[in-house]
């Protein structure tokens, strides 16, 4: 305590009253909640200690706010002068002069939202921390050093009706591999200029040299290493372009059925699907035996309910009206048992390396037969869904990076529901590690607040990155999701089922675990139970059943989950 | 394991000495020793004295105890065996009836006694005791057929033992690596590092000699497959080869033993897929893992087919064989050794005489499956007995029974 007596000496009091005795309004409502907070919190611990009003706002003061830290110093304060009665009460008034000025205070708050680190904060940072271990004493000793974010407190709610933005959508492409799934979304990204002529330039000779021309459009997507090497998407990709209404995120996800759980993450962030289909003679056939079915019924049961097909390579068939309504025919018949309406599909011939009917109409008098949108009309033709904005926040954590030196750890994925602002607190489950929200991007760029249903990229501080895997869920201490190690869910068996291993799919969330008991199939229609206790459960059926996990996972009802075995898709369903 | 003595009488009781050499016997060890029975080994055990004057001393003593099993606590993945009971000879340092908890250690004999109770309280050496004993003392000597496997996938590798009668985990690394992002190198990065973690781990489990001059051992290296779904395997593969090219030479005694297979996950459970892929067929031809694993899937595959010539758990089983559907012509039981690992002697007594009953009377084949492995957790997720009928019985009558018992 003396030594803060001691420091206040060495300042020159005059030089800091100016900015200190006018406080704006809004910091000054804030710090009242502040107060309030504190009081209620020192009253509630134990043991109880009771501080005035002036000597809490006093400590907000000093520690920006930080309702926490103002708690632990209070009390050690006042445990203090309980020991001592005789010693004297803090130097109060010598206080202002040894903090920074509510200028810095402002400025801080601001360099940090902005992620930069500047040399002025860090300088500030220590002098408080010097302060904070005088204090608090052993109560706030830790080896991390906290960083405080000030949040703004907006209301996201009426800020997101307030702003005008165009309509946003997610769409996942999906179908069996070498369908030209990302080569049909490079060509789009090219002719809507979403990429540049020079990197599609530079591309074009990479692939020349690999001996993969075909290949270049498919770079603009597939930028892994090995992804370019063999030709083949590994991991989802995602990437936005804009049409005059709407803004659209492409999911471009891999058609090879090894990678089927990166599809699955795909297409449980996206709005509506295109499934791409290649026209080529025996390649449609083996593709609807493939991934072509496996994933229109992935994405049906993920709860996509539009379904636009890109008959693709209608090139290599000379543009053949009579094999475009054979795979019409064959696939719609598909789709329909899978449990799309039929409104809710549509057809388009394109070719994705010349890009006929991609988003302008082929000039080909071959095609003349066919009247049709163009893919980028019937995409823009496709009704926006409305999101749980006003739920608790949930989102699953898409992937954990190093976003760039002042944010070493960012995490992405798409909110799901609820919403979040700059300086919230989050906590992440199955860890239940809370971290602070430096900063946040949406679609790539920066901004102060996300509502579910936007791609979002977090720069996180205060917490330690092995507490963050990808699948993980993102939620708030108010309103957490449990980790359970076992459920009950109601699945549509696409393979027989038995108490067996089976490897757990919810988005990003892959995890092992086994179906223990088969409860009683159902009625695929009332839901009525048919039959106890099945020895198995046969293919198109639907069933109770109970899956359990060896570790504890976040999951909620009503959650979409996919049960899969041995590389293949054997159920699929909603838990309970 | 090696037998020593074998005195084993007709009615059943007797006693064995046998000495533990390898890691896996302390697993049949555990199989063999039941609670009740008397076991007798070398203990290490501190004594406390208390002089006249009121000090106390204590000393470490080597003894030979013979106590009475109450429970056994098995640790597999250092293989270690601890049996805990009460102290039933007295000696210069011990009373009787006090508890001592022997650890079973390798190249030491051990003695176990098992007794014929007279109203039927002990199980004695049952058939499915001795049985146990062979397979663990295997006159044929041909075990040793090991194998390593690393089934892994982006960020997650398990590393596994494969042996005779047991899978043991032997280490699991996990690491996040980052996804593939627009204009990002992370995930190559990410990526070789993953490589580089599983490759120390798998050089640590395997004790490998990573010296330069271990080239010209001639020590054996055991069969190390690489499963993964996609290109991780061959990416390992290919990451080993380039450490063996540049830093590491030794490495290259490693490099013929690499077997890249595929697998749908990176999780144990996909085990099962890589021991039935050609490549590792060929490498592991004959082992018990393999034809157990086979078992399972014909098993699963009459399930599917629908045909009612398969069934599973306890009490349709029971039943099963009650209508004499296990028998000769292609009966087989399937039974997971956990059963016979129950505390309860009337619960093992239960599986021994189905075991028999199906064996002597009624002419069908057994095969038990060792738990530890993959194809016999799948069977204890089945309720740990399964039967492949001679032919189809419907269930109907069996379920209506569960339905008043659930009641």
């Amino acid at each position: 305590m003396s030594r803060h007596r001691v420091k206040a000496v060495s300042y020159d009091e005059d030089d800091y009253d100016d900015g200190y005795d006018s406080p704006d309004p809004e910091e000054q409502e804030f710090l009242q909640q502040c107060t309030a907070e504190v009081l209620s919190q020192l009253s509630a611990g134990d043991p109880p200690v009771t501080a005035t009003r002036e000597e809490v706002q006093e400590a907000l003061w000093h520690y920006y706010n930080d309702v926490e830290k103002s708690v632990n110093y209070l009390r050690g304060k006042k445990a203090k002068e309980v020991k001592k009665p005789s010693a004297p009460a803090p130097a109060v008034k010598a206080k202002p002069s040894a903090g920074p000025s509510p200028d810095d205070v402002v400025l801080n708050a601001q360099s940090s939202a902005k992620g930069f680190k500047s040399k002025q904060a860090s300088s500030k940072a220590a002098g408080k921390k010097a302060q904070a271990d005088l204090a608090g004493g052993m109560n706030n000793l830790s080896v991390e050093e906290k960083v405080n974010v000030r949040s703004k407190n907006l209301d996201v709610l009426s800020e997101y009706s307030k702003s005008q933005r165009k309509k946003a959508m997610n769409f996942a492409v999906i179908g069996h591999v070498d369908a030209g799934k990302s080569t049909l979304m490079g060509r789009l990204l090219a002719d809507l200029k979403a990429v540049d002529q020079r990197t599609l330039d530079k591309y074009r000779s990479e692939a020349h040299q690999m001996g993969k021309e075909s290949f270049a459009l498919a770079w603009v997507l597939d930028q892994g290493a090995e992804e370019r090497a063999r030709g083949v998407t590994i991991d989802i990709a995602t990437n936005k372009f804009e049409t005059e209404s709407t803004v659209f995120t492409i999911v471009d996800s891999p058609g090879h059925r090894d990678f089927v759980p990166n599809m699955i993450a795909g297409a449980s962030q996206a709005d509506f699907a295109v499934l791409v289909i290649d026209s080529g003679t025996g390649n449609f056939e083996s593709g609807l035996k493939g991934q072509t079915k496996e994933h229109a019924l992935l994405a049906r049961s993920m709860g996509i309910q539009r379904i636009i097909v890109a008959v693709n390579k209608m090139d290599s068939v000379e543009w053949d009206q009579e094999r475009f309504e054979e795979i019409e025919q064959q696939v719609s018949s598909f789709l329909t048992t899978a449990g799309f309406q039929a409104k809710n599909i549509a057809f388009v011939p394109c070719s994705g390396i010349s890009g006929d009917n991609v988003t302008r109409r082929s000039e080909d008098p071959k095609v003349s037969w066919y009247q049709g949108q163009t893919l980028v009309g019937e995409l823009e033709a496709t009704e926006p869904y409305s999101h749980a904005v006003d739920k608790p926040l949930r989102m699953t954590i898409g992937d954990v990076f190093r976003g760039s030196v002042q944010n070493p750890l960012s995490i992405s994925g798409r909110l799901d529901a609820g919403s979040l602002q700059v300086g919230d607190q989050i906590l992440t489950m199955p860890s239940g590690e809370k971290a602070t929200i430096r900063s946040l991007e949406v679609d790539g760029e920066p901004n102060d607040w996300a509502v579910a249903g936007q791609n979002v990229t977090l720069n996180l501080v205060n917490i330690d990155p092995i507490h963050l895997r990808s699948g993980d869920v993102i939620c708030r201490a108010s309103a957490p999701i449990a980790n359970v190690t076992s459920f009950t869910c109601k699945v549509l068996a696409f393979d027989h089922l038995l108490p067996s291993m089976v490897d757990i799919h919810r988005g990003r969330l892959h995890v092992p675990g086994r179906i223990s008991q088969l409860i009683a199939t159902l009625d695929k229609g009332s839901g009525s139970i048919i039959k106890k206790k099945p020895k198995i459960v046969g293919p198109g059926t639907v069933a109770r059943i109970v899956v359990e996990m060896d570790q504890a996972v976040p999951l909620e009802a009503p959650t979409r989950i996919v049960l899969r075995a041995g590389g293949d898709t054997v159920a699929a369903g909603l838990l309970e | 394991m090696r037998l020593v003595k074998n005195k084993i009488e007709l009615n059943g009781s007797g006693t064995v000495t046998l000495c533990p050499e390898e890691p896996e016997d302390m697993w049949h060890a555990y199989n063999l020793i039941r609670p009740n029975d008397i076991l007798r080994a070398s203990a290490i055990r501190r004594v406390t004295t208390t002089q006249e004057t009121g000090s106390t001393s204590s000393a470490r003593v080597h003894l030979t105890l013979e106590i009475r099993v109450k429970g056994l606590d098995f640790d597999p993945q250092s293989s270690q065996l601890h049996v805990s009971g009460t102290i039933m000879n007295e000696t210069a340092h011990t009373k009787i009836g006090q508890h001592h908890t022997l650890d079973l250690e390798l190249n030491r004999n051990f003695t176990l006694e098992k007794e014929m109770g007279a109203d039927g309280e002990g199980v004695g050496w049952d058939s499915m005791a001795v049985e146990m004993l062979k397979d663990a003392v295997d006159e044929g000597g041909k075990r040793r057929a090991e194998a390593v496997a690393v089934v892994m996938q982006e960020g997650l590798a398990h590393i596994c033992f494969i042996g005779q009668f047991q899978t043991i985990l032997k280490q699991k690394v996990e690491m996040s690596v980052p996804r593939k992002r627009h204009g990002g190198g992370d995930h190559d990065k990410g990526m070789s590092k993953f490589y580089q973690v599983t490759l120390d781990t798998l050089l640590r489990q395997l004790e490998f000699n990573t010296s330069a001059t271990s080239l010209t051992s001639s020590e054996a290296v055991r069969p190390v497959l690489l499963a993964s779904p996609g290109f991780v395997a061959a990416g390992l593969q290919k990451y080993i080869q380039s450490v063996a090219a540049t830093t590491m030479p030794a490495l290259k005694r490693l490099l013929p033993s690499l077997v890249v297979v595929h697998s749908a996950s990176g999780y144990l459970h996909s085990l099962s897929e890589v021991l039935q892929s050609p490549a590792v067929k060929a490498t592991l031809a004959d082992t018990k893992y393999a034809r157990e694993t086979r078992l399972m899937d014909d098993f699963l595959e009459q399930l599917r087919k629908e045909t009612n010539r398969a069934t599973y758990g306890p009490r349709e089983v029971e039943s099963a064989v009650d209508q004499g559907a296990v028998g000769r012509g292609g009966g087989v039981l399937i039974i997971s050794n956990r059963l016979f690992r129950s505390q309860d002697v009337a619960e093992r007594k239960r599986w021994v005489s189905l075991v028999d009953r199906v064996r002597d009377v009624e002419g069908g084949e057994v095969r038990v499956l060792s738990s530890d492995h993959e194809s016999g957790r799948r069977l204890d997720g089945l309720g740990g007995v399964a039967a492949l009928l001679t032919f189809p019985i419907l269930d109907d009558d069996i379920e209506e029974e569960e339905d008043d018992d659930d009641q």
